[in-house]
């Protein structure tokens, strides 16, 4: 079978390059993040220059964070896992290094129009028309160059993991394409090509399945190989990940409506949306499941390995915040829920808990094996790292839920005369401490990624390795 | 025709679809095949030395 392969070798320098970048642009998202939390509580610090304040931050955020770092991840991570799972080298090194290339330069424009204030003002996808094409153009590359490698494999499987990284780069592709079309007035400024609720209901096809496919689908495709490696058994039903696939990437195209409750998108939308967010309840746990129970008969190994640590209980806020969705997309939750922080604290624990989590795990298994080694520079650093991660989303999300659920009651409260009982302001005052708690919590998990740097760079330069082969190596 | 017959025939063809994955997965013909499959990202250690060694990054 593989007679035609004997000098074959991967291409692990475009792997290397995005996953040091991951570390990089981790560690620069969640600094913005922790600004903007602080801006919250201490007013201040938005400055008297609009490049600082809080509404042109919050996008350079979200978009550092799920783009720079989850996107860098998902590079560095879907290139590993395919090269290994079909023994074949990248199908073209220029392409893969012109995604690489191409993405950072994405990433440094995102950096620099956002505080500028040039916008769309579409959520996850501020970025103008000029970056726009950019970004399809590198997707496009991403594709060819991943399927190309599938085309490539000298096996009949397709292995799970590279099923879950397709779905999420055609879909993404799809969904940038279609939700960025618009009108260009110049070369700063474009209008949507879509009107009223259609423009919202567009928007929010694309922003939700951001979430299901570039968050959720390519994280699972993550999981799917980083999981199995790291306690060194396979996955615990191959059948049900099939089952798992399928449903889970019919589902998710149809709850966006969810976003759009009570609003003027046709009601019969918006139940739809709502049924189907229910529904992805089931292939979400079956997922989750089978990532869990990929450790039975090893579950020993969480207590000596902090980095199949990590990925358990990413799995774990993965659950819990795939139980949490569906629940707030119930119209009668939601008109409880919309607007306020629990939103916030729900996006968080899947961004912090779930996708990060699962992110570190994997580069934790991944970044030595790049360099000839069996593991990082220091064991004990990846285990604060852990904890330091789980403290910090545990109280950004706690303080969230307590704030959203007593904004959400403040503002619906009505006096007998149906008068409001409690101004806006009365609302935001009680916010404080849960503002405070939350910064404090985002500056817990960004301690852990100081602390990762530190560690990546004293394993890639480390003298004194033990190698795959076990011996140790001294220049 | 009616929406509403549309709409029933899709959530046929839907729950007919799910069926069919699920007994097609299930399969006790597929099991060896899938178990091949479930192994594949423990398969390919030589190709992957050969990488490492390669790029001369071994700490060696």
């Amino acid at each position: 079978m593989n007679t035609a392969s004997a000098n074959e070798t991967y291409n692990y320098k475009v792997v290397r390059q995005f996953a040091i970048m991951t570390v990089v642009w981790g560690i620069v998202g969640m600094a913005v993040g922790v600004l903007i939390a602080a801006q919250l509580v201490w007013p201040d610090l938005n400055t008297q220059y609009p490049w600082f304040h809080f509404g042109r931050l919050r996008p350079l955020h979200t978009n550092a964070v799920i783009f720079a770092f989850g996107g860098s991840a998902l590079f560095a991570t879907s290139y590993y896992a395919v090269q290994r799972t079909t023994q074949a080298r990248l199908f073209s090194d220029g392409l893969a290094a012109f995604t690489f290339w191409g993405w950072q330069l994405v990433i440094l424009l995102a950096a620099i129009t956002l505080p500028l204030g040039i916008t769309s003002a579409k959520e996850y996808a501020e970025l103008e028309w000029p970056i726009d094409i950019l970004i399809a153009v590198v997707w496009v590359s991403y594709a060819i160059v991943f399927f190309g490698t599938i085309m490539k494999r000298k096996m009949k499987h397709i292995y799970v993991a590279n099923w879950f990284f397709g779905a999420f780069i055609i879909t993404v592709a799809v969904l940038h394409i279609g939700n960025s079309l618009a009108v260009p007035v110049h070369f700063a400024k474009s209008y949507s090509i879509y009107p009223g609720a259609i423009d919202a209901m567009i928007q929010w096809w694309y922003g939700h399945n951001a979430v299901g496919f570039f968050l959720t689908a390519g994280f699972l495709g993550i999981m799917y190989y980083f999981v199995p490696k790291q306690a060194e058994r396979p996955v615990y039903s191959y059948r049900l990940s099939i089952v798992h696939f399928w449903a889970l990437i019919s589902i998710y195209i149809w709850a966006g409506p969810h976003h759009l409750h009570y609003s003027a998108l046709p009601n019969w939308a918006q139940s739809a949306g709502m049924v189907m967010s229910l529904v992805l309840l089931a292939p979400s746990w079956g997922g989750m499941i089978n990532g869990m129970m990929t450790l039975s008969g090893a579950w020993h190994k969480l207590r000596t390995d902090p980095v199949l640590r990590f990925l358990v209980v990413s799995l774990s806020f993965y659950g819990m915040s795939t139980f949490e969705g569906p629940m707030m997309s119930i119209k009668t939750v939601n008109a409880l829920s919309h607007n306020t922080d629990w939103t916030i604290g729900h996006v968080h624990s899947g961004a912090l808990g779930w996708v990060a989590m699962v992110s570190i795990g994997a580069l934790y298994h991944l970044i030595p094996r790049l360099y000839g080694l069996t593991a990082m520079y220091s064991s004990n650093l990846v285990n604060i790292h852990f904890w330091l991660s789980t403290i910090g989303t545990v109280l950004y999300i706690a303080s969230m839920w307590v704030n959203g659920i007593m904004q959400g009651l403040m503002w619906r409260a009505v006096n007998a005369d149906g008068t409001l009982t409690y101004s806006f302001v009365e609302a935001l005052n009680a916010s404080y401490p849960g503002y405070m708690v939350r910064a404090l919590g985002g500056f817990i998990f960004l301690a852990g990624m100081f602390l990762m740097a530190y560690n990546v760079y004293k394993t890639i330069t480390q003298k004194e390795a033990v190698a795959i082969d076990g011996v140790a190596q001294t220049a | 025709m009616d929406i509403n017959t549309v709409r029933g025939i899709i959530t046929i063809v839907v729950t007919v679809a799910f069926i069919g994955i699920v007994l097609w997965a299930y399969s006790a013909k597929r099991k060896s095949n899938f178990d091949e499959a479930a192994n594949l990202p423990f398969q390919d250690d030589e190709t992957d030395a050969r990488s490492i060694q390669e790029s001369g990054t071994n700490k060696s």
